[in-house]
């Protein structure tokens, strides 16, 4: 399983890319393996902006529905289109070609709540 | 938590395990998705052996069976296999199965997993006074399922019999895989043809690595209760616990067609009542218009939002490529064709009722 170092988590199991004030958003590849088989991603919230942990889509497989949880506060900026016609991109590249959203930060001091890989390892007993 | 014998093979394969029924049962191997299509397209083997397995013998175990189930036994003959169910005193079913008659008399019923404590307690009620021979082996007892187009073909060589010639819902009891008197069923909970083959536990090892070596050049994967449960619900097939329940009528879950009035049974006076003036709601097949899943215990609502029913399963078809379920609504929304909508969080995405199976073939 690659939990990758240059990354940040949540332990609700997305992964978070800082870039400036960007943060590109996914989920885990742990998370991707317990889901299954991705159907679809549902993102209705491009342009909103929203607190940290709001729900700001959903994952759908074919055997169970997930939340997405938004790791920072700030404005989502951009949906994934590519995962419209590829969803399947999130169980074979999770943290590339399947990243979900990205979003711009409101509050930069946030970002040390996050969980590095070491603590996001020992969380899935990885 | 209980293995069934095959457990460390699961585990050997890599296999995604949770607890299903009190057994530690495989999910997926490679993936819902793929598995669903190889048994759709090829072939596949399941390990179901977490199912309960009684056997009813003697004198009197045709009137046992016939008392506690809904469907006309006495039409069974030696080596034909019935679907039947449990109906409860209070209008509810207390579990579906199967009826094997596997010798003048002795019956083999194969019931769920999760149910068997309940089904042997109600069973043995009525046993009471009709007193057939009982006997659970469900705990040395193992069941393969091995399912798709290639069945016939693949595992022809493991056994002495013309398997092209078992029909459905008939069986044999022969060799099979080098081993004796293993019972070689044209059943199934797929839709795609194949057998079930039930054996003893300390003999299913040999099984399972010999219908996986004879599988080989037809492309045999390991199937989970993932695509399992896929392959059922694209057959409109009745799931315990979801679709049928303790509180649903035999009559309303659309299993008329195992329900025979022509005998006395466990309640058959209220459901013959019942009959009589139709079920108030029914269970129906329904494909959603626009992308979406349903889920179990999603509402159905009519088009003014109103709550009118509930999914009882869900998924999306691999087959289909689209949200189908079952799911109880008034009898006024069952006819094929009917609009109604699933509540899937915030939106009500429309649906229409379909006709059974969704997937034709």
């Amino acid at each position: 399983m690659k939990i990758p170092a240059d990354l940040k988590y949540t332990k609700d199991h997305e992964w978070v890319r800082i870039d400036g004030d960007i943060a590109t958003v996914g989920i885990t590849d742990f998370a991707q393996g317990e889901l299954g088989d991705i159907v679809y991603v549902e993102v209705e919230t491009v342009d909103e902006t929203m607190d940290k942990d709001e729900v700001f889509g959903s994952v759908e497989a074919v055997k169970t529905v997930s939340d997405l949880f938004l790791p920072l506060s700030g404005e989502i900026i951009e949906f994934n289109e590519g995962l419209e016609d590829e969803p399947e991109k999130v169980n074979t590249d999770p943290y590339g070609d399947g990243w979900m959203v990205k979003i711009k930060i409101s509050d930069a001091s946030e970002i040390d709540s996050l969980l590095g890989d070491v603590d996001y390892k020992a969380l899935i007993g990885a | 938590m209980k293995n069934t014998a095959l457990t460390m093979t699961h585990e050997a394969l890599g296999a995604k395990m949770a607890p299903f029924a009190g057994y530690k049962m495989p999910i997926s191997y490679e993936g819902v998705t793929v598995e669903h299509e190889t048994v759709r397209n090829g072939l596949g083997v399941f390990d179901v052996s977490h199912m309960g397995e009684f056997l009813i013998e003697g004198p009197n175990a045709l009137d046992l069976i016939q008392k506690v189930t809904s469907n006309d036994a006495s039409k069974l003959t030696i080596g034909k296999a019935q679907y039947s169910c449990l109906p409860n005193e209070t209008g509810g079913i207390v579990d579906d199965l199967i009826v094997y008659r596997v010798k003048e008399e002795t019956y083999l019923l194969v019931v769920n997993a999760s149910n068997i404590q309940k089904d042997w307690d109600h069973i043995s009620k009525y046993n009471e006074t009709i007193h057939a021979g009982m006997k659970d082996i469900s705990e040395n007892y193992s069941l393969l399922a091995i399912q798709g187009p290639k069945a016939v073909e693949a595992m022809q060589a493991l056994t002495s019999v013309d398997l092209a010639e078992i029909k459905f819902y008939n069986f044999v009891v022969a060799d099979f895989a080098g081993i004796e008197h293993v019972i070689i069923s044209a059943t199934g909970y797929t839709g795609s043809g194949g057998f079930e083959i039930y054996c003893k536990n300390t003999e299913v090892k040999q099984v399972w690595d010999k219908v996986m070596e004879a599988g080989a050049d037809f492309g045999i994967k390991p199937i989970g209760l993932a695509a399992r449960d896929t392959l059922r619900l694209e057959m409109g097939y009745c799931l315990y616990g979801n679709d049928i329940t303790d509180e649903t009528s035999p009559l309303e879950a659309g299993l008329g067609w195992i329900t025979k009035f022509t005998k006395d049974f466990v309640n058959s006076e209220a459901l013959a009542k019942e009959k009589e003036r139709g079920p108030s709601r029914k269970l129906v097949g329904f494909a959603l218009d626009d992308r979406g899943i349903p889920r179990q215990g999603y509402d159905i609502v009519d088009g003014h939002g109103k709550t009118i029913g509930i999914v009882t399963s869900g998924t999306m078809s691999p087959s289909l490529g689209k949200g189908i379920g079952l799911g109880y609504v008034p009898t006024v929304f069952s006819e094929v064709g009917s609009k109604i909508k699933i509540q899937i969080r915030k939106n009500a995405i429309p649906a229409t009722v379909v006709k059974l199976p969704f997937y034709k073939g």
